[in-house]
């Protein structure tokens, strides 16, 4: 489904430096996966996600999204792939903070054509598999909790029904407790609806909910193994209200 | 992306600024307001003079005495001064020119006009029977000066409505009453109908006598004032004007151009110039109006910069999620053509109001035209395209993860 091929990415810092990010990076990653990426930070696991979430471009090198190469491909052909096949969760949610939960989960769906009703139907669907119950539906997010907020963006990211979900440091601004329920619903999502999960991290211990962990360091892939010992998260660990 | 979602989002975003929403679109009520209210003032006073102008008759020229100098004299005894016009050219000028409809000579003086102990000042004039024809004067009452009145050099007047009010009060029916004036009694035959003039003269405030009386009695030769001609058509005013010239010079045995005794007014010439005056004048308090205008512009660009500012993060996000450029760009633009369309339709209603109240109070006439509300909305919504697309041009290039990571 993934598959990159010796991808670089220089950044033009001035006239006459650059900073090599990725220096020849290849995996691919099949349907169905949980793989984390993990990496202290400037070893470019951050671009490497943006280039697999075609917000970026590689500078060099092949990268393979449905066996289609997507190199050359204009920005809003970008887009449209991004629409379609990916979601994000982003460590700092970015959710539209005036706008209730309900909208801001619906607002994949607007760029996809979708009627109102039907979105707000995928949108309910959709926050019930994230863990937020109806009763926060009409709130505003800035009214909600940490980890409520990540629900939220969960949410936004399944209800296009992508079939990658990449995470950037879904947990990075969340306390230990909240990180691992948010955890154990990417792991639920993994299994019980097949999505398939990229998620980048720093944290060895978040790393370990995944079914392979990829280590990055200054550019380069050190290793890539399966996760022998994967961390399962207790199903209904917690009363998810309490969050 | 649907209409009825980008409106949503549209009405969504800009509510969450009101107070910044709502002062950007002030500015525009301003601009659009005073260019509605400008150009109802300037339109309504070009209203005025035409329409003052085209009630003195219709397809009008007007002959009058050209200025007194005699040869080689340096003084002049102003236009109009110069008694040149006789009776005999009026005749001439029904004869032989083509195209008259209607000649109507006078004479005209100002005199102080008593009557039963009351006393007022007005202009005299002396008249033929096709004077209320040529200069739109109907009678109210009565009857106007006839034929049979020239012949028999009858002392009787008729009266315009403010005359006949100031000499015998509110009310009361002057006819077959008399005036007097230049140690003569006039029997007061009919009354004019008011026709509401004012300015130039006032048709409404004048004695109207016999021609022949006015010559016999109070001139004591048989000059004219002015002839008034009317064409029977618009068109052939010019050629008119030409021939009646070069009748004239004939007449008046002058072969120099420079030294006429005389002088052709066209109406329409009149009616023209006083309507340039007044478009001028309606151009200049629409580009006044129009600065306003173009200032609340600059105001719809300044708040959508700040705007696409500080909704970088929203930017980035709507684009990872699956926006397109074209997404991007028309809801910023659609955030400005709101904010100016409103701006457009409330200044269309304080333009109205203004110009309302200019009327109601300034005793000024207005005029709001269809076309000037479509200008407004036409210029409002090109101001919102103009003033809105650098910014949304902006918002959507943007890279989104430049935009994601914005702080």
């Amino acid at each position: 489904m993934i598959e990159c091929k010796n991808i670089t990415k220089i950044y033009q810092t001035g006239a006459s430096e650059a900073a090599k990010v990725l220096k020849g990076v290849s995996f691919s990653v099949d349907d169905g996966e949980f793989v984390a990426i993990i990496g202290p930070s400037g070893s470019g696991k951050s671009t490497l996600m943006h280039i697999l979430g075609m917000l970026d471009t590689p500078t060099s090198g092949d990268y393979f999204l449905d066996g289609k190469n997507v190199a050359g491909y204009s920005d809003d052909d970008l887009a449209e792939i991004r629409k379609n096949k990916i979601g994000f969760v982003f460590q700092s949610f970015n959710l539209l903070p005036r706008a209730t939960v309900l909208r801001n989960v619906c607002l994949p769906l607007v760029y996809a054509g979708v009627d109102k009703t039907a979105r707000e139907d995928r949108a309910r669907a959709a926050l019930a598999c994230a863990g937020l119950g109806p009763e926060y539906h009409q709130h505003r997010t800035n009214q909600l909790s940490g980890g409520q907020m990540q629900r939220v963006a969960i949410a936004r990211a399944l209800v296009n029904n992508p079939s990658i979900i990449l995470a950037d440091e879904p947990t990075g601004n969340l306390d230990t407790k909240t990180g691992e329920i948010v955890m154990e619903t990417f792991q639920s999502l993994n299994e019980t609806q097949g999505h398939t999960i990229i998620l980048i991290t720093h944290e060895p211990d978040i790393a370990e909910y995944a079914d392979r962990i990829i280590a990055v360091r200054d550019g380069m892939i050190v290793d890539d193994r399966k996760n022998q010992n994967k961390k399962i998260g207790i199903p209904g660990v917690a009363d998810r209200k309490q969050i | 992306m649907k209409i009825s979602d980008l409106l949503e989002q549209t009405f969504f975003s800009l509510l969450a600024n009101k107070a910044r929403s709502g002062l950007t679109v002030l500015g525009i009520v301003i601009g659009i307001g005073s260019v509605i209210a400008m150009v109802s003032i300037g339109q309504g006073a070009s209203g005025t003079i035409t329409s003052s102008i085209e009630s003195l008759g219709s397809n009008l020229l007007m002959v009058s005495p050209g200025m007194q100098r005699g040869v080689g004299q340096q003084v002049s005894a102003g236009r109009g001064g110069a008694q040149t016009l006789t009776l005999d050219d009026a005749e001439a000028i029904t004869e032989q020119i083509e195209g008259v409809k209607t000649v109507a000579p006078q004479y005209s003086t100002r005199l102080q006009i008593t009557a039963k102990g009351t006393n007022t000042n007005t202009t005299v004039y002396g008249v033929t029977d096709t004077y209320g024809e040529v200069r739109n004067v109907e009678i109210g009452s009565g009857s106007f000066i006839t034929p049979a009145h020239n012949n028999a050099k009858s002392k009787v007047a008729v009266l315009g409505p403010t005359t006949a009010e100031d000499l015998f009060g509110e009310g009361v029916d002057p006819i077959g009453q008399t005036v007097r004036f230049s140690n003569m009694d006039f029997k007061v035959v009919g009354v004019t109908a008011a026709k509401g003039g004012s300015g130039m003269s006032n048709a409404d405030d004048a004695i109207y006598i016999p021609l022949s009386t006015a010559q016999q009695y109070i001139s004591g030769n048989n000059r004219v004032g002015m002839i008034n001609i009317q064409g029977e058509s618009q068109e052939i005013l010019e050629q008119m004007e030409a021939d009646i010239t070069a009748l004239l010079m004939t007449r008046h045995k002058i072969t120099d151009e420079a030294s006429i005794d005389f002088q052709i007014m066209n109406q329409a010439d009149i009616v023209e110039s006083a309507s340039s005056i007044a478009g001028t004048l309606t151009i200049l308090l629409a580009s006044i109006a129009g600065i306003s205008l173009l200032v609340g512009g600059i105001g719809i660009m300044n708040m959508m910069l700040t705007t696409v500012t500080e909704r970088t993060r929203e930017i980035g996000l709507r684009k990872a999620v699956g926006a397109k450029r074209g997404d991007i760009a028309v809801q910023f633009l659609a955030e400005a053509v709101t904010l100016t369309f409103v701006g457009g339709v409330v200044g269309t209603g304080a333009g109205g109001l203004a110009s309302w109240a200019v009327e109601k109070f300034g005793n000024t006439a207005t005029e709001i035209s269809l076309a000037s509300v479509l200008l407004a909305f036409g210029v409002s919504a090109v101001i919102g395209i103009v003033f809105g697309y650098y910014p949304a041009a902006r918002a959507a290039k943007m890279d989104p993860i430049t935009a994601l990571r914005y702080e």
